[in-house]
């Protein structure tokens, strides 16, 4: 290994090609994530397709990009989300989530420090997940061109033989189960913030959620839809769902699990939970004679410990999400317009 | 959640939605065309979109929005007003976050953001005057909206401003008073309202008494109600009670909040700092006499309209747009010409499309599927 990292703060030369960026590569990022293959510091690296085969007879390749301030927050930080963020984007898809890459934006001046234990997170999460991290690039920009840290990660899964999971694969009569109890991310972020003056002990579920799919699959290789609740909550899957199928979801407020902090934080804020952002719930719509079975699976494993089944599919009305109130009115669950603002009275 | 669910309680909202019938039977079948009942304030209507309330009850009665929701009556001259102080590049201009979608004739707020004007949402004025102290370099106007509700903490924010000397703090006052508005509306011509329920935080500063002309001089019921579904559904019947025993009063369903006379305290802030304007433009009412509050001279440093200037244009109505329509009851929302078509919560047009507690956007997200059953197609 070459030479230790010895400023405190990154600078450009951490991103210029020479001396620094190769000692901030080796021992930051090599590391943590480990030196899996080789080939490593090559341009490329390469996956023995044999490794796949063995798994699938497709893969899934997925990207996402975590921008998420602050960069620490109770229950987890950017790194585990963007680990775990895209190997359940991999894991819904049916996938079995095995390669990642990490391209990061480092801001001038962001600490060594903060960047450690970024990367430390990322490795953890990754041993969690059962995924490498197999290729990577730094970018550094000046002060002000970037909030901090950025980190882009994209993701390979292999899809065994047989599932094909699908948001315009629900039929009515299918049963819809949601996987835990909603919002607690989004409330954590936001009381992170700290601009609402407002103290809650709600921590981000941000987890991986590829074992819970395998048990998902095990149970009930017919699953129809599987999709992870982040942004937009489960309202915008649940449209998302009704719309590419082109059925109706029927949902019962009583029926959704939420802890009561969630429950509050959202009545002071006015906020509503259906919209506010997981990191480790999933929805599953599966056939409704298999709906016993695959709850029963779901709640076998930690990441589904809460789950319930939530509503079902219906053939109307058409591409609409139907909430049945706990007060015994009727509402329609609609797409969120922009970003849930907060009422001022 | 304690002192919430009791609120909610399906089995009264049962027990109570069976009383509303029978109380309807007793009200003459000519009256039920369908009665009508105007619930003022914005919260009420965001309670009965998001319980579906309105599906619950008979069709022989029918909720009204009314104007009580302080982002959708602003007009767009006061929008472009905004725009324009926001984008001094001296300015942070601070705004609850419901006020930045509003449409003014050439942007909403949260356009002129991305267009590099320093727009900041804040959750209340104390936050504005924090920043104010925090950028002495900076000038930061709040964006002061809202009814008797807001106007305590906003004059509150003022008085301790004056008292702290800090110098880089201005209010852009577009408060408004609910009173004349409702007036206005029981004089309007093609007025068709039945019964009020009356804003449960608004009365919890100006009490029960300024609603008493409604029962007087236009024989119409009002309950002040809370906002919760239970109060809801037990003002309406309150409100029913009253016209089945052929009686007009105030009632105050809301008494665990709502004094009888307001709140000394509160009054006395608004008084101190605010006087009644001449008149004042709401959207789709047009120019209502003594509707809105400006900033008494005492406080003339503290006034962004007269530190800075504003264009001060006012601008139609769009007018294919029909809020007025639906503010008074004329129309429902579905029944507006230009209801999700030229008009959505993507591109509102009306402002009573941009809150969640406007009529048109809660109709839109919350009852879209008892529209299209309403509507043949």
């Amino acid at each position: 290994m070459s030479a230790q990292v010895r400023d405190s703060h990154i600078n450009l030369s951490h991103g210029g090609g020479g001396r620094a960026m190769r000692s901030l590569i080796d021992e930051v990022f090599l590391g943590a994530f480990g030196k899996p293959h080789a080939d490593a510091m090559q341009d490329s690296a390469t996956l023995a397709l044999a490794d796949m085969v063995r798994h699938g007879d497709r893969l899934a390749f997925t990207t996402d990009s975590y921008v998420v301030d602050p960069l620490f927050f109770p229950g987890a930080d950017i790194g585990a989300l963007a680990v775990a963020g895209t190997v359940n984007d991999l894991a819904v898809s049916g996938a079995r989530p095995m390669f990642l890459s990490c391209g990061m934006v480092l801001e001038e001046g962001l600490t060594l420090e903060t960047l450690r234990r970024v990367t430390a997170s990322m490795r953890r999460m990754a041993e969690r997940a059962g995924v490498s991290i197999v290729t990577g690039d730094t970018k550094v920009v000046e002060r002000g061109a970037a909030d901090k840290l950025f980190i882009n990660t994209s993701g390979i899964g292999v899809i065994p033989a047989g599932i094909t999971i699908s948001a315009a694969a629900a039929r009515p009569g299918d049963a819809v189960i949601l996987s835990g109890a909603l919002g607690e991310h989004g409330v954590a972020i936001l009381i992170a913030r700290n601009q609402l003056a407002l103290d809650a002990d709600v921590e981000s579920d941000c987890r991986p959620l590829h074992e819970l799919v395998a048990a998902i699959l095990r149970a009930c290789p017919s699953t129809r839809c599987l999709r992870d609740a982040t942004r937009g909550g489960i309202a915008t899957v649940l449209n998302e769902f009704a719309s590419s199928s082109g059925v109706g979801i029927r949902i019962r407020e009583n029926a959704l699990p939420m802890r009561e902090t969630v429950r509050g934080a959202c009545e002071i804020l006015g906020l509503d939970p259906l919209y506010l952002a997981n990191e480790g719930k999933l929805v599953a719509v599966v056939p409704g004679q298999d709906a016993d079975r695959a709850l029963a699976a779901m709640r076998a494993d930690p990441a589904g410990a809460d789950a319930a089944i939530i509503g079902e599919v219906t053939r109307d009305p058409n591409g609409m999400v139907v909430m049945q109130t706990a007060f015994g009115g009727e509402r329609i669950v609609d797409m969120l317009v922009g970003e849930q603002l907060p009422r001022i009275c | 959640m304690r002192y919430v669910d009791e609120f909610r309680d399906p089995a009264k909202a049962r027990a109570l939605v069976q009383d509303i019938e029978r109380l309807l039977r007793r009200i003459p079948a000519s009256r039920r065309r369908p009665l009508q009942v105007m619930e003022v304030c914005g919260g009420h209507t965001h309670t009965i979109f998001r319980y579906g309330i309105q599906q619950m009850l008979p069709d022989d009665i029918e909720f009204v929005h009314g104007p009580g929701c302080p982002v959708c009556v602003l007009p767009m001259g006061r929008v472009d007003d905004c725009v324009a102080l926001a984008e001094r590049p001296e300015v942070i201009f601070a705004t609850f976050g419901d006020a930045m979608r509003v449409p003014g004739s050439r942007k909403s707020l949260l356009k002129a953001k991305a267009e590099g004007a320093d727009v900041r949402m804040v959750y209340s004025p104390l936050d504005a005057l924090a920043m104010a102290r925090k950028h002495p370099d900076r000038e930061v106007i709040f964006f002061g909206l809202g009814f008797e509700t807001t106007m305590p903490s906003t004059a509150m924010t003022l008085i301790q401003a004056r008292a702290q000397g800090v110098r880089n703090f201005s209010l852009f006052c577009n408060h408004i008073t609910i009173i004349p508005t409702i007036k206005a509306i029981l004089d309007s011509p093609d007025l068709r309202l039945d019964g009020f329920l009356g804003p449960g935080h608004v009365s919890m500063v100006i009490g029960t008494r300024p609603y008493e002309f409604i029962a007087r001089h236009y024989g119409r019921p009002i309950a002040i109600a809370g906002f919760e579904p239970l109060d809801i559904l037990q003002s309406t019947w309150m409100v029913l009670k009253q016209m089945a025993e052929g009686r007009f009063e105030v009632e105050n369903q809301y008494g665990r909040v709502v004094p009888t006379d307001g709140n000394a305290r509160a009054l006395g802030a608004i008084a101190e700092v605010f006087e009644l304007r001449e008149f004042f433009e709401w959207r789709g009412l047009g120019s209502i006499d003594h509707s809105g509050v400006r900033i008494r001279a005492e406080y003339a440093a503290f006034d962004a309209e007269r530190r800075f200037g504003v264009p001060n244009v006012s601008i139609a109505d769009p007018r294919s747009c029909q809020c007025g329509e639906v503010l008074k009851g004329v129309i429902k929302p579905h029944q507006c010409k230009v209801f999700g078509t030229a008009c959505t919560p993507e591109t509102p047009l009306g402002s009573l499309m941009v809150s969640s507690e406007g009529a048109c956007a809660a109709y839109h997200s919350y009852g879209r599927r008892a529209v299209t059953e309403a509507v043949p197609a």
